[in-house]
């Protein structure tokens, strides 16, 4: 519920401050965003199953947006950065889309 | 410190287990998720404003940008190619806008233009070509053949007999001579040419050319210089 919260509050500050990305974070902020949607279905994924544990998804949230972050950077490096983040989001993409029907599965049995 | 969440396993079912999950707690876990969910929530807003702000270049890369850099420039180039022709139409429309040198300029040309349609008189150097046709032999096509071979060699203005050639101008085969633009041509015809006399004179002489092919034909041709060719004739409009 808070966490629920949290969101809409997020959601609210942002278009209340209406902040601009700094330049250097405009490659990197929508993958992490990404990347953080992964953590979060994971964790409600994670709760549903009973299995939930603040740590794990603190970290995971922390570590799946440096991590996309960090590889869309490193491809951005060699050159290859377009390629390397479309890759980065498909994958996060699947595991998105897995998460959503496990916790289709618990919520509607089907 | 409270228990970890864990929730009975009968209750991990259907709409239950969502209620459950919604139910207000008020652990340190729940806190920070929550304030994860906060930058979450701000860094999509934010995300979304800047790309509907600058759609297109925000998330292109350097490759993209580099090729839309180069379409820009490409085009740019073109359009001051555009520009740089346009202004020097208006610089001379400025220049032809001081004075009558405009009005003379647009007089000539008028004149230029006139002659070439035939619609004015003129006069100048020039040759006359009479092809004398005792044998009835001359047709259509031998009149247009003469006719082009002027042109080809540089006469500005052809009188044949008493019509002014102009470009629309044609030869039909007719009882009793020539119809040249409907009007009927009796032999002899005589082409008045204006145009450099000497080079007139070398087209129409080449062998196999005008003159050899009249005479072929059976006719006798008289091909003269002249300093000064007046042609009357004058084509309406």
């Amino acid at each position: 519920m808070i966490v629920l919260l949290g969101l809409l509050a997020g959601i609210a500050l942002g278009l209340l401050l209406d902040p601009a990305v700094p330049l250097w974070l405009q490659p990197y902020l929508p993958i992490a965003i990404v990347a953080a949607l992964d953590a979060v279905f994971g964790g409600v994924r994670a709760r549903l199953e009973g299995v939930f544990d603040e740590k794990v998804f603190v970290v995971s949230f922390l570590s799946n947006a440096v991590i996309a972050a960090l590889i869309v950077f490193l491809g951005d490096q060699l050159g290859v950065g377009s390629q390397l983040s479309t890759g980065v989001v498909v994958v996060l993409g699947i595991r998105i889309f897995s998460n959503a029907a496990a916790i289709r599965r618990r919520v509607f049995g089907a | 410190m409270s228990e970890p969440e864990r929730t009975r396993p009968e209750d991990l079912r259907g709409w239950r287990v969502l209620a459950d999950m919604l139910r207000p707690r008020s652990t340190p876990g729940q806190w920070v998720g929550a304030l994860l969910c906060v930058v979450l929530g701000f860094a999509v807003v934010a995300q979304v404003r800047s790309t509907d702000r600058d759609s297109t270049f925000a998330t292109a890369r350097q490759d993209e940008l580099v090729g839309i850099l180069s379409d820009l420039g490409q085009r740019s180039e073109r359009l001051r190619g555009d520009l740089r022709e346009l202004e020097r139409t208006r610089e001379e429309l400025v220049r032809d806008g001081e004075g009558a040198a405009a009005v003379e300029e647009a007089r000539r040309r008028a004149t230029v233009y006139g002659l070439l349609a035939g619609t004015l008189p003129a006069e100048g150097p020039g040759v006359e070509l009479v092809a004398a046709d005792p044998a009835g032999r001359l047709r259509a096509v031998h009149l247009l053949d003469a006719l082009e071979e002027l042109r080809d060699a540089g006469a500005e203005v052809v009188q044949i007999g008493d019509v002014r050639a102009g470009v629309g101008t044609h030869f039909v085969d007719a009882a009793g001579g020539i119809a040249a633009d409907g009007r009927l041509l009796s032999a002899p015809y005589r082409f008045l040419a204006i145009g450099d006399p000497h080079t007139l004179t070398t087209a129409l002489n080449i062998p196999g050319g005008v003159v050899r092919t009249l005479q072929g034909s059976g006719a006798t041709v008289a091909l003269s210089q002249r300093a000064k060719v007046t042609v009357r004739a004058v084509r309406s409009g």
